[in-house]
């Protein structure tokens, strides 16, 4: 019709034709902002890898000349250049183990307790929604929490065995969480099967649940636990001591029982707080120490999320039911 | 059933069910498996334990504070010296600083948290997202003090280079380094809501002719709403309580003002602070970290809450 009048109705001509092309090009130009955004997306990622780049390479930078053999065996000095951080890293090792003697059986038992055993019941709830709660919880109220019942109502003192617990109860729900998410992945046929053939609960629990649902507990336990190694403000608020130039009592002695438990109330320091301690002294020959702390913490809390994301991956790859 | 059993031979009725010795019902096995289902009970009543544990004892503490301090004088006044001879305790000072980093802290997070959810559920290939959100999930896993370190000696260098006038201690470089820190977290929690909408709604967009950014922004945002805001109301609620990052780069003077260009303390650094002298055990210092600590916690309980009541929402929509 408008090919028949191409005079009278040119203006109404085009459009009708064009219309197919209209929409078209619409569309091609809404495309454009999908390329656009695109371009945007990628952007926004790399804002964040690249921050992550900036910061894991300006303190290796900074704490390169630290950076020697001789830094993991000196204690912390007046003297930036003299100053090593022996007891800071005994001092996260040995809270770490306490932290994980606590916080794996507890969290690991919670978790199973609420996938196989919990009547669905308010207590449950109750119990689920604290959970959830304590997730959200700053640390630094973990940190109060242990300065007015730990180090004042039971006196622990400002101890190993304190930070340890206080991080414990802080690494608690992500533990929880994993072994919940790892037992609830295995399917039902495994539990009836072992009940089929006369299993009791615990039986099938331990003999079934646990196994196969290991290494999500351990991602889970993994993670915990490097968040726990740099966790900072729980641990100044129980008041832990920012320099000690001394180990705490070996854990091995010459004596029977060869064994000594004096370790868990000594004094210490860790890595996070030795850190915090250099950072925040206006001698700046100090921030190069500092950074050097610092890459050694970025370098472990990476290993060990990566430890925990490849057993993930590896995982999901191999599992099949 | 009457007819039934008369129709049975007696003996046969009382005839126990032919059962293995190992399988029968055992007394000690029992006791066994109830003693071990209570142990697994207290381990996850532990966690009740612990929230009882920290009301109590910031409500104790605060109790004896607040007798010394009146309550609306603690809320209205607007100094904050706990330490001097003229003692006031104003937590607004504290609060200020507190809303300060974290709006400026939001103000990176949620453009930018938001662009990678969009960009990973609606328009990245699966590998990429397989490999994007590792290395977001590491970035998360960075300790704050680290944070803290870069936000003093390498964010506000920079800063201050294009604004020179900025002091060595801001609340400015301390919440733009807090935003990046909670990137992760607004981007996976709105990503997970945006993947959780059903295809179906995609597939009639693109099928009006929609290209995807259209599809993104009208339809699938919209549906996952109540959980990206979640998202940044976790992110919120993880700014109000971050520790480190403030206490090294923002300085720890109180300072009632909203001008993210300026030092000020938040209450989590006030807290450090406290912490790091050497304050009695007992003293108005003392009771001022935990009446402090109360306030966090009521305020980050409050977004929780919201945030919670926000994803089971849009948990149930489909």
């Amino acid at each position: 019709m408008a090919a028949n009048a191409p005079e009278s109705t040119s203006a109404t001509a085009p459009a009708v034709r064009g219309t197919t092309g209209d929409i078209r090009r619409l569309i091609a130009r809404a495309k454009r902002w999908d390329v656009i955004f695109i371009v945007l997306g990628i952007l926004a990622l790399g804002v964040g890898f690249l921050t992550f780049l900036a910061l894991f390479l300006d303190m290796l930078i900074d704490g390169w000349e630290r950076l020697r053999p001789e830094f993991f065996t000196q204690f912390p000095s007046r003297r930036a250049s003299q100053a090593g951080i022996l007891s800071a890293w005994v001092g996260t090792t040995l809270v770490m183990i306490v932290t994980a003697v606590v916080a794996v059986p507890l969290g690991v038992a919670a978790g199973i307790y609420l996938e196989e055993y919990a009547p669905k019941n308010w207590v449950t709830d109750v119990i689920e929604i604290n959970i959830t709660n304590l997730a959200g919880v700053p640390s630094i109220v973990y940190g109060l929490l242990a300065l007015g019942l730990f180090v004042y109502a039971f006196g622990l003192g400002q101890s190993v065995q304190t930070a340890g617990l206080t991080l414990a109860l802080l690494i608690l729900p992500i533990v929880i969480v994993s072994t919940r998410e790892a037992i609830r992945a295995i399917p039902a046929m495994i539990r009836e099967g072992a009940y089929a053939v006369g299993a009791t609960r615990w039986q099938t629990v331990k003999d079934h649940i646990l196994p196969y649902s290991m290494p999500g507990i351990l991602t889970g336990v993994i993670i915990g636990l490097s968040r726990a190694i740099g966790e900072t403000a729980p641990i100044i608020t129980i008041g832990a001591l920012t320099f000690i130039a001394f180990l705490p009592p070996s854990p091995v002695t010459a004596d029977f029982p060869f064994l000594s438990f004096e370790w868990l109330r000594a004094p210490f320091t860790v890595m996070p707080i030795q850190m915090f301690n250099w950072t925040s002294r206006p001698d700046e020959a100090f921030h190069a120490n500092a950074a050097a702390a610092g890459a050694i913490l970025v370098f472990m809390t990476l290993t060990m999320n990566g430890l925990a994301i490849w057993l993930r991956y590896r995982l999901r790859k191999n599992i099949k039911w | 059933m009457n007819s039934s059993t008369t129709l049975r031979p007696p003996l046969g009725a009382r005839l126990p069910p032919v059962v293995s010795e190992r399988l029968a019902k055992k007394f000690s096995r029992n006791l066994k498996e109830r003693a071990i289902e209570a142990v697994l009970f207290l381990a996850a009543f532990v966690s009740v334990v612990t929230t009882a544990g920290i009301v109590y004892i910031l409500v104790k503490e605060s109790v004896v504070f607040f007798a010394e301090v009146p309550l609306w004088l603690f809320l209205t006044d607007t100094q904050w010296t706990p330490l001097f001879d003229d003692a006031h305790f104003g937590i607004m000072v504290l609060l200020s600083g507190t809303i300060t980093s974290s709006l400026v802290a939001l103000c990176v997070a949620i453009p930018l948290g938001t662009t990678i959810a969009v960009y990973l559920s609606e328009f990245a290939s699966p590998k990429a997202r397989e490999i994007a959100k590792p290395i977001l999930e590491l970035l998360a896993g960075v300790p704050t003090i680290v944070y803290g370190y870069f936000a003093l000696l390498f964010v506000t260098p920079l800063l201050q280079a294009i604004y020179p006038s900025l002091p060595g201690f801001n609340l400015l470089s301390a919440g733009i380094v807090m935003g990046i820190m909670i990137v992760p977290t607004v981007a996976s929690i709105s990503e997970d809501a945006m993947r959780a909408v059903p295809m179906s709604l995609r597939e009639g967009s693109f099928a009006m002719g929609a290209t995807r950014l259209q599809t993104a922004v009208n339809v699938v945002v919209p549906a996952a709403i109540s959980g990206i805001a979640a998202a940044y109301i976790l992110g919120v609620s993880r700014a109000v309580g971050e520790t480190m990052i403030l206490a090294v780069a923002a300085g720890m003077q109180p300072n009632l003002t909203f001008n993210p260009t300026e030092p000020a303390a938040t209450i989590t650094a006030y807290i450090v602070q406290v912490a790091l002298g050497d304050l009695p055990h007992g003293s108005v210092g003392y009771q001022t970290i935990f009446a402090a600590g109360l306030t966090l916690m009521l305020l980050t309980l409050f977004f929780n809450l919201i945030g919670f009541w926000m994803r089971k929402r849009y948990r149930e929509a489909y």
